[in-house]
């Protein structure tokens, strides 16, 4: 029953592109991209949030993956297919240097939040500092290629190659998270999550198998940060790399649920659902409304759905199921 | 080359700047030591208190002080008003879930201050004099801001140490399930630390209205920092809150003035991820 759900929502999101819809098509499709391209960031996220490790400096492997591939294309024409893998590489060398130090000296609840905090500032600061090379607060518009090379540019002007593009990475994103999953790397994480010394003392490594899960986690994130360059063409610090962002993320993946494996999808669509329909409800008339209602939202959410919303559902027709063959008629 | 009366004046800005960031980090650090929660929304409650004393003096011509004790009120009601709406429906909730509350209360108030009041910058016009000190020039409402929030702070520490509710502060802040086993009500020990926490608040948000100007972003300026100061300070650490803030708006200022602003910040904020591995404790304690 489930797998037949799963299959017939992979055929309308396969088939999306080519129903009718109008004038309404193009936006439709940007609305999706963006909700795959967040959702991948938010699985990122999720990876490492879902054993207690509450990053708040996501924003910086966000940024640094989408500036390294666009400043890359920009100044040297390096192909984002490269610019990319460089991207990705930047991403798990901070990882590894923050990481490393932090798990060692076991820097851990709102301390690491902090930290973290910290290191995505620094990179933000550092964008608007670099103003030369990264237009500083302006943000910097990745070069246009010529239609002959949008292959090796990765631009293409036909939205539905980046709406399947960014269905593949998604999917890839569900499949790192459910292979996380279903592995002994999550029953070791999860009982450093619950108690790290008592997790030591069963022979578990701790500082490694938390640096590998933040190191798959910041290399997709960066991943994430590259896709966004390619499809949005413009970067900008504060979009990218703030507390904000990095707030969003983490409560797109709250919303949704952090330990189911569709969560932060539902909690991205929802949210960017939401901030869509608020901003073309109020467009330019009151400016501010729309981010006051989602930060109501977001702490009404907090309150009443600690497990969030796919997470509450998730759990109440489990338990309904259970009661069921629990009490046979 | 630049000039040293620059830097020298820079590195006494940065001296007095301190004084209120160290305000600021001992409300949060109060708050976080009895809670274990950090506000991410601290600043943006700063804010709002900056914004109702700069109406009352220049929209209703209140004098400045009165307009500041106004928006001390402000922050210790924002305080209670918090912690009864938000904070104590999650109190037991995941650490992840308790940072997201008090981010939603910083989209939601930075939003709604955008809605209401626009983004303008607004600045409280005060006549105070400049003073010259060996060729530097310092701020008169600067030297005042500094001289306060110092008073503020030995009170805070005479009341910290020499009532019965700061006793219990300090008590709960050591040991939450002990305060329980004694029988005392940690309800009210919330309560009492959420208002001196937001009257702290609003404190600052009087001593910075008389420096900068205030705009819905404002929080988002300077709430980081504080955070890392807070930390950096070490928990219910008075002389380690002062020693941090100063130390970190040094860097920031005579780094500001010597290469950039962001650099000036991104090197105390490198700093601050640094002495969390060295000293995770705070900065005046040594590693155990």
């Amino acid at each position: 029953m489930a797998r037949l759900v799963a299959w017939a929502l992979l055929g309308v999101i396969a088939v999306a592109p080519f129903l009718p819809m109008g004038g309404m098509r193009q936006y439709a499709l940007h609305v999706l991209v963006q909700i795959f391209i967040w959702s991948f960031i938010g699985q990122a996220f999720s990876l490492m949030g879902r054993f207690a490790l509450v990053s708040l400096g996501h924003g910086a492997f966000l940024g640094l993956g989408a500036y390294t591939a666009a400043l890359l294309w920009n100044f040297w024409g390096v192909t984002p297919w490269v610019g990319g893998v460089v991207a990705v590489a930047g991403a798990v060398g901070l990882a590894l240097v923050v990481g490393y130090p932090c798990f060692r000296f076991r820097v851990v609840g709102h301390y690491f939040a902090l930290v973290t905090l910290a290191v995505g500032e620094v990179v933000r600061l550092l964008i608007i500092a670099e103003r030369d090379w990264t237009g500083g607060s302006l943000g910097v518009t990745v070069k246009a290629a010529g239609t002959d090379a949008s292959l090796t540019a990765l631009q293409f002007a036909d939205k539905r190659v980046f709406y399947y593009a960014s269905v593949i990475v998604w999917l890839g994103g569900l499949w790192v998270w459910q292979r996380v999953d279903r592995s002994m790397a999550r029953s070791a994480l999860e009982a450093i999550g619950e108690d790290e010394g008592a997790a030591a003392s069963v022979g578990i490594h701790v500082t490694r198998f938390k640096l590998g899960i933040t190191v798959l986690s910041a290399a997709l994130t960066a991943l994430g940060g590259v896709l966004y360059a390619q499809y949005f063409t413009y970067v900008n610090p504060d979009t990218l790399s703030g507390i904000g962002v990095s707030l969003r993320i983490v409560f797109a993946v709250v919303l949704g649920g952090m330990y189911s494996l569709l969560g932060s999808t539902v909690g991205t669509a929802l949210t960017i659902a939401l901030s869509e329909y608020l901003r073309v409800l109020f467009g330019l008339k009151f400016i501010g409304m729309a981010e006051t209602i989602y930060g109501l939202v977001l702490i009404l959410c907090i309150i009443f759905l600690p497990a969030g919303i796919y997470g509450s559902l998730r759990g109440a027709v489990l338990r309904r199921l259970a009661r069921r063959r629990a009490a046979p008629a | 080359m630049i000039d040293p009366i620059f830097i020298a004046e820079a590195a006494l800005n940065g001296i007095l700047l301190g004084g209120v960031l160290a305000l600021l980090a001992l409300g949060l650090n109060l708050i976080f030591g009895v809670l274990d929660i950090v506000w991410i929304a601290y600043l943006d409650l700063v804010m709002l208190c900056m914004y109702l004393a700069y109406f009352l003096v220049t929209g209703y011509g209140w004098p400045v002080w009165l307009g500041g004790l106004a928006a001390v009120g402000l922050g210790a009601l924002l305080g209670i008003g918090v912690h009864l709406l938000i904070i104590s429906p999650i109190l037991t909730s995941a650490p992840i879930n308790q940072l997201l509350a008090t981010g939603g209360l910083l989209f939601f108030v930075q939003s709604f201050a955008t809605f209401l009041w626009t983004t303008d910058h607004r600045t409280v016009r005060l006549t105070l004099p400049i003073i010259e000190v060996a060729g530097m020039f310092l701020s008169f409402a600067r030297l005042i801001a500094f001289v306060v929030a110092i008073l503020a702070m030995i009170g805070l520490y005479l009341f910290l140490r020499h009532t019965f509710i700061g006793t219990a502060i300090r008590a709960v802040s050591q040991d939450r399930e002990a305060m329980r086993l004694m029988g005392a009500n940690p309800q009210r020990v919330y309560v009492v630390t959420s208002a001196v926490g937001g009257a702290m608040a609003g404190l600052a948000g009087a001593l910075l209205i008389i420096q900068y100007s205030v705009h819905p972003y404002f929080g988002a300026a300077f709430g980081p920092l504080t955070f890392m100061v807070c930390v950096l300070g070490g928990l219910g650490n008075m002389v380690g809150a002062l020693v941090a803030a100063v130390v970190m708006s040094e860097i920031i200022s005579v780094g500001g003035v010597m290469m950039s602003t962001e650099m000036g910040y991104v090197i105390a904020f490198v700093l601050f991820i640094v002495m969390m591995f060295a000293r995770p404790g705070g900065i005046l304690t040594r590693r155990e």
